[in-house]
C-alpha cells in the first residue's frame, strides 16, 4: 500500500485528493484505431463490439464539435488518456480491492453507504469498475447489476438487443466518442414485475491526470418493474483538464418505472459532456433527477422518449454555476404517442461570474391527441457578474396538446438578507439559507441522504461568497 | 440593555429623513413612538438595525454604552436587539421551523440548544398566538395573509426573547382580535429583561399595551415626549395640534420619504 499522498490544493472541494497513478495498463495519449484495439483486446471482446467501436470512431472523427452550448475549444483530444486499467480484476468484497483504491472509496463514504441504504454498489476507478456487489436476495430474483463488459460476456442477447439503440453512436460527437472508447459503467436488468425498493448505486471516480472517463450505462426495466439507480461522481483537482463523457441509456418497458438520480460534483477542471436518454413504452415512466455542481463545463440534457400511450417522463435538473464554470443543462421530452405527459423542472444558481443555462426541448410528433407537458425554469443569480440563460425549444406538430412553460429569474433581495441578518445570521449564512430554500422543492424529492449531501455541497459552494 | 440614540441623522439617497433624534430607552420599559406617515418612524427602526439603504450622517446609537453604528446587522441582532418588521419578506423554501431553530441557536447558543424543548415551546406559542401548528412546516411568510405575517413576527419575538425589541407598525392592518393577540404577545414578555419601542400611528394598540413613555415624531425629529396622557391628547386634538404647536407647514410633508 502506498501511503505517499500528493497534496493538492483542494480549496473548497473536499474530494480534490488523489492517489498515485498505479494503473496496471494505460494506453498512450491520443485516440486512434490502435487504442480501440488495445481496449477491445484487454476486455476480450467479441468482434461485433470491436466493430461497433471502430465504426463509432469514424463517426466521431467525421462529426464537427457542437457550435452551441459551452465553449469546448480548450479540449485537446490528443492530450487525453483514453483508457487506464486500475487493477487486474474486479472484486465483490471491499477487503480485496487494492488498498489505495479502497482508501479512496472509504474517504468518499461509499462502503458505509452500501451497508446503510443501498441494494447494490458499483464503483469505478478511472476506466474500470473495481467493485460490484448486489444483495443476494435481488440476485435470486434475477436482477442483474454488473459492469457492461461482464454483461457483454454473460448476457450477450440482452446487450445486443438494447445496447446503442436508445443513443446510437451517430447521435452526437460525444456519444460517438463514448461508443468508441467506452469502458466501465453499469448494466442493470430488472425482470418483469420485480420492484427493487432500495437504490442501486454506481460511483465514478477519476484518479489519473489528463484522463478521459467514458463509462457506459444501460438500464433495462422489464414489464411492470421498478428501480431507482443513483450515480455519484468526483475527481481530484489537477491543473489540467479531464474529460468525462458518459452515455446512459434507459429502457422502461410496458408499465415499468425507472428513476435515475445523480448529484455530480466534479472538480473544476473536468469537462462533463454526457448523453442521457430514456425510452418509456406503454404506461411506463422514466424520471431523471440531475444535479450538476462543479466541473468546468457541463453539457447535459437528460431526455425521455415517450413511445407508448400512458407513458410519462419527468426531469428535474439542478445546476450550480460557480467561478469559472458553465453549466449548460436542461432536458428534453419527445412525445411519440397519444395520452403521454412530461414535466421538466429546472433550478439553476449562478455565482461569482458563473453561467447557468437552461436548454430544453419539448417535441410532439404529428397526429397525436391528449399530450400534456409542463416546463418550469427558475434561475437564481447571486451577483451582478453571474449569468443565467434560458433556451426553451418547442416543436409541436399536433393540435390536441397542452404545453405550459414558465420561466423565472430571481436575485437574492437586499430585503431578504436584511430580514435574515436581523435575526442574527451573518450574510453568508443568510445567502446559503436562501439558496437552499430556492432548491428545497426539488431537494425534497431526493432520497434523504442525497438531500443532506446536496445541502452540504451548496454550503461549501457558498463559503467565502460574501466578501 | 440600554439603548441610547444621540443626535441621530440619516438620509436615503439624497433625502434627509432623520434630523437629529435623541431617545434613551431601556429593558423594562415600553416606549410608544407615534407620528403621521412619513415622519421617519420606520427609517429610525431600519437605521437601528443597519439597513443598507440608509446612510447615517450624524450622531450615534449606543447599546450599553457601545456605539453599534459600525456593526453589521447580524452583530446588532446578537446583542439582543429584535425588530418586528412592518412588511416581513417572504423567504421561499425555508420553513418557519428551520429558520426559527437557527435563529434560536444563535440567540441562546448552539451548545445549550435542545431541539425537543424548542419544538415544545414553539408549539405552545403558536397556540398562544392562535396560529395553526402547520405553520412550523410552511415556508417563511410565503402566502401568509397580512395578519399572519404580523403574528409570525410576534411569535419570533416570543421565541427569541430579545432584550429590546422594535415593533414597526405591527398593529397596522390588523382587526381588533388580531390586535389583541399581538398586544398579548408583547405583554407576555414584559418585565425587567425586556424593553420595546412600539411604533404606531394609531392609539388603538396602546389601549392594550400600556406604554411607559410616549414620543411623537414629526419630520425626522422627536417633537414631544411624555407619559401615557400624551396619547389621549393626541387622540383628542390630532396631529394638527402637533403641527401648530411646532409651527410645521403641512405642504412640506410631501418631500418626506417613507421607506
Amino acid at each position: 500500500m502506498s501511503t505517499e499522498q500528493e497534496q493538492v490544493k483542494v480549496e473548497d472541494y473536499k474530494y480534490g485528493f488523489h492517489y498515485p497513478d498505479e494503473s496496471v495498463f494505460k494506453t498512450e495519449k491520443g485516440l486512434n484505431e490502435e487504442v480501440i484495439h488495445a481496449i477491445s483486446d484487454h476486455k476480450g471482446e467479441p468482434d461485433w463490439m470491436r466493430e461497433f467501436r471502430l465504426e463509432s470512431l469514424k463517426t466521431f472523427r467525421a462529426k464537427p464539435m457542437p457550435n452551441w452550448g459551452g465553449d469546448l475549444s480548450d479540449i485537446d483530444f490528443d492530450d487525453i488518456y483514453y483508457y487506464a486499467k486500475p487493477s487486474e480484476k474486479q472484486y465483490d468484497s471491499w477487503d480485496d480491492v487494492p488498498a489505495a483504491i479502497k482508501e479512496t472509496y472509504d474517504r468518499l463514504g461509499i462502503p458505509e453507504a452500501e451497508r446503510k441504504y443501498l441494494a447494490g454498489v458499483g464503483a469505478q476507478y478511472d476506466s474500470e469498475m473495481v467493485y460490484h456487489n448486489i444483495q443476494q436476495e435481488l440476485k435470486d430474483k434475477g436482477v442483474i447489476f454488473t459492469d457492461p463488459e461482464t454483461a457483454v460476456r454473460e448476457h450477450p442477447d440482452l446487450v445486443r438487443k438494447f445496447f446503442g439503440t436508445v443513443i446510437p453512436y451517430s447521435d452526437n460527437k460525444f456519444a460517438a466518442l463514448n461508443s468508441a472508447v467506452w469502458s466501465g459503467g453499469s448494466f442493470v436488468y430488472i425482470p418483469p414485475g420485480v420492484h427493487v425498493d432500495v437504490p442501486l448505486q454506481a460511483y465514478f471516480r477519476i484518479n489519473s491526470q489528463n484522463f478521459g472517463q467514458f463509462e457506459r450505462t444501460l438500464i433495462i426495466a422489464d414489464k411492470g418493474s421498478f428501480v431507482h439507480y443513483v450515480e455519484g461522481c468526483t475527481a481530484p483537482v489537477f491543473a489540467t483538464d479531464s474529460l468525462h463523457s458518459a452515455v446512459v441509456e434507459i429502457v422502461a418497458l410496458e408499465g415499468a418505472r425507472v428513476r435515475y438520480s445523480t448529484i455530480q460534483n466534479w472538480s473544476s477542471d473536468v469537462y462533463n459532456l454526457v448523453t442521457k436518454r430514456g425510452v418509456a413504452y406503454k404506461d411506463a415512466t422514466v424520471e431523471w433527477v440531475d444535479g450538476n455542481l462543479g466541473s468546468k463545463r457541463t453539457m447535459k440534457y437528460p431526455s425521455v422518449w415517450l413511445m407508448g400511450e400512458g407513458a410519462h417522463g419527468e426531469i428535474l435538473s439542478i445546476a450550480f454555476g460557480g467561478k469559472g464554470q458553465e453549466q449548460d443543462t436542461g432536458g428534453k421530452c419527445v412525445h411519440c404517442a397519444s395520452n403521454t405527459s412530461s414535466v421538466i423542472t429546472s433550478k439553476s444558481i449562478s455565482k461569482d461570474g458563473g453561467i447557468a443555462s437552461y436548454r430544453g426541448q419539448i417535441k410532439v410528433e404529428p397526429g397525436l391527441t391528449n399530450v400534456r407537458s409542463h416546463v418550469e425554469c427558475d434561475a437564481l443569480i447571486l451577483d451582478p457578474e453571474s449569468k443565467s440563460n434560458t433556451y426553451p425549444y418547442m416543436d409541436i406538430m399536433s393540435d390536441d396538446v397542452s404545453i405550459e412553460h414558465e420561466a423565472r429569474v430571481s436575485k437574492i433581495s437586499e430585503e431578504q438578507l436584511f430580514y435574515l441578518t436581523s435575526r442574527g445570521m451573518d450574510e453568508e449564512e443568510a445567502s446559503t439559507m436562501i439558496v437552499n430554500g430556492f432548491l428545497d422543492p426539488l431537494v425534497k424529492q431526493l432520497p434523504m441522504e442525497y438531500a443532506v449531501e446536496l445541502n452540504r455541497l451548496i454550503e461549501l459552494e457558498m463559503e467565502g461568497s460574501v466578501g | 440593555m440600554k439603548l441610547e440614540i444621540k443626535g441621530l441623522k440619516a438620509k436615503i439617497e439624497d433625502t434627509p429623513i432623520l434630523n437629529g433624534i435623541d431617545l434613551t430607552m431601556e429593558s423594562g420599559q415600553i416606549h410608544a413612538l407615534m407620528g403621521p406617515n412619513g415622519s421617519g418612524k420606520s427609517t429610525l427602526s431600519n437605521v437601528i438595525f443597519g439597513h443598507p439603504s440608509y446612510e447615517v450622517t450624524g450622531g450615534e446609537i449606543l447599546v450599553d454604552g457601545e456605539n453599534i453604528l459600525e456593526m453589521e446587522t447580524h452583530e446588532r441582532a446578537r446583542l439582543g436587539l429584535f425588530m418586528a418588521f412592518q412588511y416581513p419578506v417572504e423567504i421561499p423554501g425555508v420553513t418557519v421551523g428551520r429558520f426559527l431553530k437557527r435563529a434560536a441557536e444563535i440567540r441562546f447558543g448552539e451548545e445549550d440548544f435542545k431541539a425537543a424543548a424548542f419544538i415544545k415551546e414553539l408549539r405552545s406559542w403558536l397556540d398562544f398566538m392562535n396560529m395553526d401548528q402547520n405553520f412550523i412546516n410552511r415556508y417563511l411568510n410565503e402566502g401568509f395573509s397580512g395578519g399572519e405575517k404580523k403574528r409570525m413576527e410576534v411569535l419570533q419575538m416570543l421565541m427569541l426573547k430579545p432584550s429590546f425589541a422594535v415593533m414597526d407598525e405591527t398593529d397596522s392592518g390588523l382587526d381588533i382580535d388580531a390586535l389583541r393577540i399581538v398586544a398579548n404577545g408583547l405583554n407576555e414578555l414584559r418585565g425587567d429583561a425586556f424593553g420595546a419601542m412600539v411604533i404606531t400611528h394609531y392609539q388603538r394598540i396602546l389601549d392594550y399595551i400600556k406604554p411607559d413613555f410616549v414620543h411623537i415624531m414629526y419630520k425626522g425629529t422627536i417633537v414631544t415626549s411624555g407619559g401615557r396622557e400624551l396619547v389621549e391628547t393626541l387622540e383628542e386634538r390630532g396631529y394638527d395640534w402637533v403641527r401648530k404647536q411646532h409651527g410645521i407647514e403641512e405642504e412640506e410633508e410631501e418631500v418626506v420619504h417613507e421607506h
